[in-house]
């Protein structure tokens, strides 16, 4: 009936290597400030994450004010508006998504999850979240620095970036916002390296690569494709950097700036973009892929149901990871490279569509003759379902190369990334931390405010982005300061822009309803146990809940089955746990 | 159970809100319907199959919601539908893509009986320059650039003299011709965009780019920056007219080659 579920008790090979020994610490300063637990790592990880993504949020507010209500606010001049899309969109890209779901969940849950003790390099990995700290603090410090952050916009195309037309770009925005993703670029490593070595070397007895639940191969993969294309940034950075300090020409061709003839010579603009996407597409699927990991245990454990076509799914979850290094120039359609080049990108791009099809279909397919449980995890991967879809979609538009041409650097490609690749992965990210929330804490967040979150912010973005494709269809461009006397503007689209800001306001005010939910609920949400939601997976079958340092009791878990054994026939209980040896080697074991 | 309800007027709106609103594309100025056409299929087969995976979701969420009693389906596999549904996404990838790579190849293709314009973006305005009575534009280099060249014309290269050059000022352009547009900047990045005319490219310091178009109707459109160019950016503007070939020629003849413009400086100064 299963084979995807090989492997019965006998099967379970003896131990290779004898167990590491942990870094027990022995102040508090050791346990939860210069911590070497992953868990607290991944809560320091996602604390500043979170943080700093609250003042993403805020910026996104001054944007639409400005864009919803032109000229009502004195305070935001063109070179303040820049600087808020540009730290908006890093901030949420790198500091916030990237820095969440791979130095957060990645931390917390990848140990657990294949049944570690820890990461295989505790130290790097504390060293890891301290230099992504130091990277958020430089990036912080910008906004103190005279002249302010950096106006370049997220993808610092030169020459602009480094030219005094542009915030911060003879100031010091540009330095310090280089500086800082140099930076980030390192800590990641150190824990990218850690995820990777994990998963690979520290998987528990009988956790084989194909009983891993899909999280895990989503963290994984991403952790690889990040390994391989952040230093394609840290290169463009290191290189704009000396054009900036130094006075190189690596991007500078000759230019006149504000009338006077620069001294830089040769260089090609053109290259910064190809580093800069080589690192940015995969960036993408750096946030979607743990996303599509995460939502799929949360469909089939709410569902009560095995993930529908599990060995399809890994196989989509890497071959998206290995092609979306091949289509890195359909952000460049436009861009002046030659053409010709649109042919290969274009068909890459949407062949990269059937893999991601076939997740959708085997996410929905997983619905269909389930057990459907409306929790709020169970609702914000719906959320996730329909929004993905929609931005995936979308990206038909984008992908394909002549449909592209009208519609780049228009609102339409703002409205299809912040939906595809911000509001489905943060819908992921939600409905995530409302599943692990009691594991980590022990108890469960409020269901009434969860609800609310819910509904504002899924109905809410919703409104948000879906009108503002058609403000992109008429034309409308991004990155607009000021869109008062433009021919295409009509009354009715400034009335629609207006509507699209007050919804930001709401669904960002939910938001705080949401991070009230977290503090809150450390005290006064009900207990939870250690597996409320009657999971497979070995994260829910620690002795204590939340589980202490080294993860497990005197002896790691065995495993003896995949991770969706949900409604097996025949069973007892509707779930039967990985480390359930089974009576008689129950049916999800067979041999 | 809202949200089966929710899930499916989220369907009917978004299909309601994309046949009933106001907002749509700008009435086309350009040769490039064939765009349009790719985005109208575009619409049809996504939005087709937006409203099937939600709605379905819907369903399940409806009849499979959790129960007293009730237990899901052991089915973990199922090879011929997963293949079935890979092959119908292919289909419908490649009725995307087909029609896409065919109007691209036309796109890149210039035809040979296109004049050639010069749009040339600086912090933060257009200027054009149109080949003289020769039909050929002199060369230029940002290095020339100055005060009394501020498109960086080579003024030893004799196809430059008789060039025309339109500075700070509206271009116009005969309607029914095919245009190639050769796009160059002096210091950033620039974006050549007429939303009508659907076609845009970025504009790059040190290199030439280009697309083509012919105008179709006549009339004075906006000219706008599509990419980001600084803290003007928003504020780039300028216009094209797209003109009968009467007032095409008037219009021409109306305006100053590169050698009008600087010899005239060097007879004032003589005075």
């Amino acid at each position: 009936m299963v084979d995807v579920t090989h492997g019965a008790i006998g099967s379970v090979p003896p131990a290779e290597v004898p167990e590491m020994d942990l870094y027990h610490p022995h102040s508090w300063w050791t346990k939860y400030v210069f911590s070497q637990d992953a868990k607290v790592i991944a809560i320091q990880y996602s604390g500043t994450a979170i943080a700093i993504g609250m003042v993403a949020l805020v910026l996104s507010w001054l944007m639409r004010l400005q864009l919803g209500f032109p000229g009502t606010f004195d305070f935001i001049t063109p070179e303040a508006y820049y600087q808020f899309i540009t730290m908006h969109g890093m901030i949420m890209v790198v500091y916030l998504l990237t820095a969440l779901f791979l130095g957060g969940f990645g931390n917390y849950l990848i140990p657990l999850m294949v049944g570690a003790r820890d990461m295989v390099f505790p130290y790097a990995n504390m060293l890891s979240y301290w230099i992504y700290l130091l990277a958020v603090l430089v990036l912080v410090a910008s906004f103190f620095a005279p002249g302010g952050p950096t106006g370049a916009g997220w993808t610092l195309y030169p020459p602009q970036a480094i030219m005094t037309g542009t915030p911060g770009g003879q100031q010091s925005g540009i330095i310090l916002m280089l500086v800082s993703l140099i930076l980030f670029v390192i800590g990641f490593t150190m824990g990218g390296l850690n995820y990777v070595v994990t998963v690979l070397q520290a998987r528990t007895r009988g956790m084989t690569l194909m009983r891993l639940p899909l999280t895990v191969w989503g963290i994984f993969t991403a952790t690889v494709m990040a390994l391989l294309a952040f230093p394609a940034l840290l290169v463009a950075c290191v290189m704009m950097l000396f054009d900036r300090l130094l006075g190189t020409s690596f991007f500078m061709p000759a230019v006149v700036e504000m009338g006077e003839q620069l001294r830089t010579n040769g260089g090609s603009p053109i290259l910064f973009q190809h580093l800069f996407w080589f690192f940015g597409h995969p960036e993408v699927y750096i946030v979607a892929l743990p996303a599509f990991g995460i939502v799929s245990d949360l469909i089939a454990t709410h569902a009560r149901k095995n993930i529908f076509g599990y060995r399809m799914m890994v196989w989509a979850i890497v071959g998206i990871g290995a092609l979306s290094f091949i289509v890195w120039a359909h952000h460049m359609y436009v861009s002046g490279m030659d053409p010709y080049f649109g042919f290969f990108f274009a068909t890459t791009t949407l062949i990269i569509a059937v893999p991601t099809a076939i997740k959708v279909y085997n996410w929905i397919l997983t619905l269909w003759r389930g057990d459907i449980h409306l929790t709020i995890p169970m609702l914000f991967a719906l959320a996730f379902i329909v929004t993905f879809v929609n931005g995936g979609l979308t990206g038909l538009f984008l992908g394909n190369v002549v449909v592209d041409v009208p519609l780049s650097d228009t609102m339409f490609v703002v409205a299809h990334f912040h939906m595809v690749m911000g509001v489905a992965p943060i819908t992921v990210i939600f409905g995530a931390i409302y599943h692990w929330y009691p594991k980590i804490t022990g108890r469960m967040l409020n269901e009434a405010l969860g609800q609310f979150h819910f509904w504002v912010t899924f109905l809410g973005a919703y409104l948000i982005f879906f009108p503002m494709h058609y403000v992109g269809l008429m034309g409308v461009p991004r990155r607009y300061s000021e869109l008062g006397d433009m021919a295409l503007m009509t009354d009715s689209a400034h009335d629609l822009n207006a509507f699209i800001s007050i919804m930001a306001f709401i669904v960002g005010f939910a938001q705080l309803v949401f991070l009230f939910n977290l503090v809150w609920s450390i005290r006064h949400g009900k207990e939870a146990g250690p597996n409320p939601w009657r999971a497979t997976t070995l994260e829910w079958q620690t002795e204590h809940t939340p589980p202490r340092h080294g993860n497990f009791g005197k002896e790691l878990p065995i495993v003896y089955r995949w991770a969706y054994d949900y409604s097996v026939p025949g069973a007892k209980e509707d779930y039967i746990a990985q480390n359930d040896p089974g009576e008689y080697g129950a049916p999800g074991a067979h041999a | 159970m809202a949200i089966a309800l929710v899930l499916v007027l989220v369907v009917a709106g978004s299909i309601l809100f994309h046949l009933l609103s106001p907002w749509w594309w700008t009435p086309i100025a350009s040769n490039w319907a064939y765009i349009d056409h790719t985005i109208i299929i575009t619409f049809w087969i996504t939005g087709a199959v937006f409203a099937a995976v939600v709605l379905f979701m819907a369903y399940c969420v409806f009849r499979f919601r959790h129960r007293d009693g009730q237990r899901a389906d052991y089915d973990p596999e199922n090879r011929r539908l997963e293949t079935w549904l890979t092959v119908v996404t292919g289909i419908g990838v490649a009725a995307m893509l087909v029609p896409g790579l065919f109007v691209w190849s036309q796109f890149v293709n210039v035809p040979d009986d296109a004049t050639e314009v010069e749009v040339i973006g600086q912090q933060w305005q257009w200027s054009y320059r149109l080949p003289g009575a020769d039909g050929k534009l002199g060369l230029s280099d940002t290095r020339n650039v100055s005060a009394e060249n501020p498109l960086g014309v080579d003024a030893n290269d004799p196809n430059g003299q008789d060039d025309v050059v339109v500075e700070a000022a509206d271009l116009h352009l005969p309607v029914g011709k095919p245009v190639k547009m050769l796009l160059r900047s002096i210091d950033v990045l620039h974006d050549f965009y007429v939303p009508e005319f659907r076609a845009k490219m970025d504009m790059i310091p040190g290199s030439v780019t280009y697309f083509w178009f012919t105008p179709t109707r006549t009339g004075t459109f906006q000219v706008l920056c599509a990419e980001l160019c600084g803290q003007g950016h928003a504020y780039m503007r300028g216009g094209v007219t797209v003109d009968t070939e009467e007032d095409y020629v008037a219009w021409l003849g109306e305006q100053q080659t590169f050698a009008q413009l600087t010899t005239p400086e060097q007879t004032s100064s003589a005075d």
